[in-house]
């Protein structure tokens, strides 16, 4: 883990393992908006900073915290102020 | 279970997951590591192969002083236990029901899910046209240089083209060079057959070859990406 730049980010495609602890459906492929500048995409999109305490996932457009997930060993927390709405694909 | 070496660097995992529930191309694991201090490391690793039973396959790309990979690529013996979450994501993968032709852009060790996705077109019976841009340092870096080979020749309507970025093979026709509009433009789709556009592989490369697809007209909704970065060790 030595030698990486803190500017480097993966995406939201990382946030499935660990959402799918907590939720029935793959959030990934759910529409988040931007609470910031409205942007509106897939949370497969987002960027995501591994690097903090926990996962911290960016609006790809405008840079703000849209979700941030810190899990302890009995606990999650999950911090979604940035998110406006989350449509989430369901079977019709 | 078995390991192969694919580089001098790569190594493939061949794992017998027990109630397996399968999986779609594209799609990850999650692999924990727990060390007898209990301490854990997890990293994220595509699956290589097409569904198949209870067998995974992880293409793992050794990252010098990477926890989990040098472990996974050096110390791990065939047979020793891997703790695993998944199939994960919904988003980067492909379904050989899709009507609509394909480009997969890779970069680097970025081929693994669209690997997948080329041996799932064949085991799902698929007749959709892919194209395939991998982008590699030298030919010795290539994943699955013979089986590319060989599904290029065998697989109708497959088309491989390889973009080498240090150095080329003797007699290639051009210098080394970044992936950009020469290669999308002549190896990829025009943006009027409106294909699904998949690219793989470190963030930089990510960036640009999406942006450049969007530039030369692709619809962004149908390029999906996925980044590997250097935290991946």
């Amino acid at each position: 883990m030595t030698g990486e730049r803190i500017d480097d980010y993966l995406d939201g495609n990382d946030l499935a393992g660990p959402l799918a602890e907590l939720f029935a459906v793959d959030v990934t492929v759910a529409t988040g908006r931007c609470a910031s500048c409205g942007l509106a995409g897939p949370v497969a999109m987002l960027r995501v900073y591994p690097h903090a305490p926990g996962l911290v996932a960016r609006c790809p457009g405008c840079e703000e915290v849209m979700l941030r997930l810190v899990r302890t060993p009995d606990r999650a927390y999950l911090d979604l102020r940035g998110m406006l709405t989350l449509a989430i694909p369901l079977p019709a | 279970m078995a390991a192969r070496d694919e580089t001098p660097s790569a190594r493939t995992l061949v794992l017998d997951v027990p109630d397996w529930p399968g999986h779609q191309a594209g799609q990850h694991v999650d692999v924990r590591l727990t060390a007898e201090d209990g301490y854990t490391a997890q990293r994220s690793y595509s699956i290589a192969n097409a569904a198949d039973g209870g067998r995974l396959e992880l293409t793992v790309q050794r990252v010098p002083e990477g926890e989990v990979s040098e472990y996974l690529t050096g110390v791990y013996r065939v047979g020793d236990p891997v703790e695993i979450r998944g199939p994960v994501g919904g988003w980067f993968v492909w379904r050989p029901a899709e009507p609509d032709p394909v480009l997969l852009v890779g970069g680097g060790s970025g081929i693994v899910p669209l690997m997948a996705m080329i041996r799932a077109r064949k085991a799902g019976g698929s007749r959709v046209p892919f194209r395939l841009i991998y982008s590699v340092r030298s030919p010795e870096d290539g994943y699955y240089a013979d089986e590319l080979r060989t599904r290029a020749r065998d697989d109708s309507g497959l088309d491989v083209a390889y973009v080498y970025t240090r150095r080329a093979p003797r007699n290639w026709p051009e210098p080394p060079r970044r992936v950009g509009v020469a290669a999308l433009n002549t190896a990829g789709w025009p943006p009027e057959l409106a294909p699904l556009c998949y690219v793989c592989g470190p963030t930089g490369f990510v960036e640009t070859v999406a942006d450049t697809l969007v530039a030369l007209g692709h619809d962004p909704a149908r390029v999906r990406t996925e980044r590997f970065g250097p935290t991946g060790g």
